[in-house]
C-alpha cells in the first residue's frame, strides 16, 4: 500500500466506528484533543453549560468542523455560530454572544504587541483636526455589541470564577463589551452601542467625523466625548 | 550551561520556574502554543528564557504526512525559533495532517522506503527553514501495522544519516510500545543510534480502560520500569539532556523538581 493511500485509509478509520480496539484509542486521542482545546477556549460557556453538557456539544462540533490549524488555541471560530444553530439550546440565545466574547478574548490575548495610544494624545486638537483623524485600533482590541441580550455582564460574571451572584438580577437588555490589552493582560469594560460604531468605523479606516456620524447612527444619544474618552482610556487605540 | 534533566514548563508554573536556579536546569514547552503574534504568553517564555535554556517541542509539522509541512506552520516555527534561541529543537516520527485537517496525535505509518524519503526530504526542509539540526522522537505505539520495510531504530538511524538530524530518545515511548506490540524495550535500546542521541524524554503512563493497552498519557510520575530501562541506557551513552514530560494531571512544581532530582541519581535506583 503507498504511504498516501495508507494515510487515507487511517483517516476513515479514526472516523469510522470502533475495528480494531487499538483504533479507538488513537480516535480517542484525537476527540479528547480537540474537545480540551474547545475547554480551554471557551470557560464562560463551559461556566454556563456546564462541563458534561460542554463537552457532548463539543463532541457534536468537533464531528462536524475539526480543526485545521495546529494552533489548538485558536479552534472554534465556528463554534459560536455552531450553539447559535444547536436546536437543543435554543432557550440559552445568549450562549452564541457569550461563546463570542470567549473567542475574542483569546484574540486579544495573542494578538501581536504594539504600544497603545496616549489618552490625552488627541488634547489640544482643534475641533476640525479633531475630526479627520483617523484612529487605528489596537490590535488586541475587540469589541462586540449584542441589540438584545446582556452578554457582557453574562460574560465577564462566567469569567470570573469567585463570582457568588450566579445570573441573578441581570437586566435583561443589549449590552456590548471592549476587550483591550494596554499592558500584558487582557481587561474589559462594558460599551454602548454608539461606542462600538465609532470603534468599528475607526477600523473601517474612517475619519473620527465619520466614526462620531456611525456612533450617532447606531445610538441616537451617544455621548461622544465620553465615547471616545472610554476608547482611549482603555487603551482601545494604537499609537501612530 | 551543559543540560542535564529539565521538565515540562507549563503556564501555572511559570512564575516559580522564573525563580528557580538549578544547575544544568532547563525547560520544555510545545511550539505550538507559543505561536502567538505576541502578548502576555510570549512574554512570559521570553523571561524564563532569559534564565534558563528552553528546549522547543513541536508536535504539529507532520513529518510523517504524505506531503511536505504545512508551509505557514514551519513559518510560525522558524520565526518563534529565531526569537527564543532555543538550546534545542524536536518533532516526531508521525504525521497529523491531512487534506486539511489537524488531528491532535501523532499517528503511525508503514516504515517503507519510499516514507523515508518522504521524511527525509521533510526534515531537510524543516532544517533549512530553521537554520539548525532537529531531533525527531519515536511516537508510543499501539496498533501493529503491515508493510513495515524497516525497524524503527533502522528508520530512525537512516534519517539521522540522510539528513544529519539528531534524535529523541523516549524511554516511557519505548516502554509503552513494547508493551502494546509485544517488543523487547532492552533489545530496542541496545540497538538505537546514541552517536545521535539528542535528548532523552521520560514520563508515566497509565492503564487503558478498555484495553490491555498502555497509554503513553504523560499524567503520572515515571515509572520505575522507565526508570530502569533510563540507567540501562545512560550506561552506554554518559549523560544525556533528559525531560521529565508531564502533560495532564500536572502537579505543584516542587514535585516536578524533585523527580528530575531523580534522573541525576539513577545509580541508586533498586
Amino acid at each position: 500500500m503507498t504511504h498516501p493511500a495508507f494515510q487515507q485509509g487511517f483517516v476513515q478509520a479514526l472516523r469510522g466506528a470502533p475495528g480494531h480496539p487499538a483504533m479507538a484509542v488513537y480516535r480517542n486521542t484525537v476527540v479528547k484533543g480537540c474537545i480540551d482545546a474547545l475547554e480551554a477556549n471557551f470557560p464562560a460557556v463551559v461556566r454556563l453549560g456546564g462541563r458534561d453538557w460542554f463537552r457532548s456539544v463539543a463532541a457534536l462540533y468537533v464531528a462536524a468542523d475539526p480543526p485545521r490549524d495546529a494552533r489548538l488555541f485558536t479552534y472554534g471560530g465556528g463554534f459560536p455560530a455552531f450553539l447559535g444553530r444547536f436546536e437543543p439550546a435554543a432557550e440559552l440565545p445568549y450562549l452564541e454572544g457569550v461563546a463570542r466574547l470567549d473567542h475574542l478574548w483569546v484574540e486579544s490575548h495573542t494578538a501581536a504587541d504594539t504600544v497603545a495610544l496616549r489618552p490625552n494624545a488627541l488634547a489640544g486638537l482643534t475641533p476640525e483636526a479633531l475630526g479627520d483623524c483617523r484612529l487605528v485600533p489596537h490590535p488586541a482590541a475587540r469589541w462586540l455589541w449584542h441589540p438584545s441580550l446582556p452578554i457582557a455582564t453574562l460574560w465577564s460574571r462566567s469569567r470570573d470564577a469567585d463570582d457568588a451572584a450566579g445570573l441573578g438580577h441581570i437586566a435583561w437588555s443589549g449590552e456590548g463589551l471592549l476587550l483591550t490589552r494596554p499592558a500584558q493582560a487582557v481587561q474589559w469594560c462594558s460599551l454602548t452601542a454608539g461606542c462600538g460604531a465609532l470603534l468599528t468605523a475607526c477600523a473601517e479606516g474612517q475619519t473620527l467625523a465619520g466614526a462620531a456620524a456611525a456612533a450617532l447612527m447606531a445610538e441616537p444619544g451617544c455621548d461622544l466625548a465620553a465615547a471616545l474618552s472610554l476608547l482611549l482610556t482603555q487603551g482601545a487605540f494604537a499609537a501612530a | 550551561m551543559e543540560l542535564t534533566a529539565g521538565v515540562s514548563l507549563k503556564p501555572q508554573h511559570f512564575d516559580e520556574a522564573e525563580r528557580t536556579r538549578a544547575d544544568g536546569l532547563w525547560f520544555e514547552v510545545h511550539a505550538e502554543n507559543y505561536m502567538v503574534a505576541g502578548g502576555p504568553r510570549l512574554a512570559w517564555l521570553e523571561r524564563i528564557r532569559s534564565c534558563h535554556p528552553v528546549s522547543l517541542h513541536g508536535v504539529a509539522l507532520s513529518l510523517a504526512g504524505d506531503g511536505p509541512p504545512d508551509a505557514a506552520h514551519l513559518q510560525r516555527l522558524a520565526s518563534l525559533v529565531r526569537r527564543i534561541e532555543p538550546a534545542l529543537v524536536s518533532e516526531h516520527l508521525a504525521w497529523s495532517r491531512r487534506e486539511g485537517v489537524y488531528f491532535p496525535d501523532l499517528l503511525p505509518f508503514p516504515r517503507t522506503t519510499a516514507a523515508l524519503h518522504r521524511m527525509a526530504a521533510n526534515i531537510e526542509l524543516t532544517q533549512q527553514a530553521l537554520g539548525r539540526r532537529i531531533a525527531i522522537e519515536n511516537p508510543s505505539h499501539y496498533l501493529a501495522l503491515d508493510g513495515h520495510e524497516w525497524s524503527e531504530v533502522d528508520f530512525l538511524h537512516e534519517l539521522a544519516v540522510r539528513t544529519g538530524c539528531g534524535l529523541l530518545l523516549d524511554v516511557n515511548n519505548v516502554f509503552v510500545s513494547a508493551h502494546n506490540l509485544g517488543g523487547d524495550a532492552l533489545a530496542y535500546l541496545d540497538a538505537f543510534p546514541v552517536a545521535h542521541l539528542m535528548e532523552v524524554h521520560l514520563a508515566g503512563h497509565s492503564p487503558d480502560a478498555h484495553t490491555p493497552l498502555l497509554i503513553d498519557s504523560h499524567d503520572a510520575p515515571v515509572s520505575s520500569e522507565v526508570w530502569r530501562l533510563y540507567r540501562h541506557l545512560l550506561a552506554r551513552t554518559g549523560p544525556v539532556p533528559t525531560l521529565i514530560e508531564r502533560d495532564d494531571r500536572v502537579p505543584a512544581f516542587g514535585e516536578l523538581l524533585a523527580e528530575r532530582e531523580l534522573a541525576g541519581q539513577v545509580d541508586a535506583l533498586p
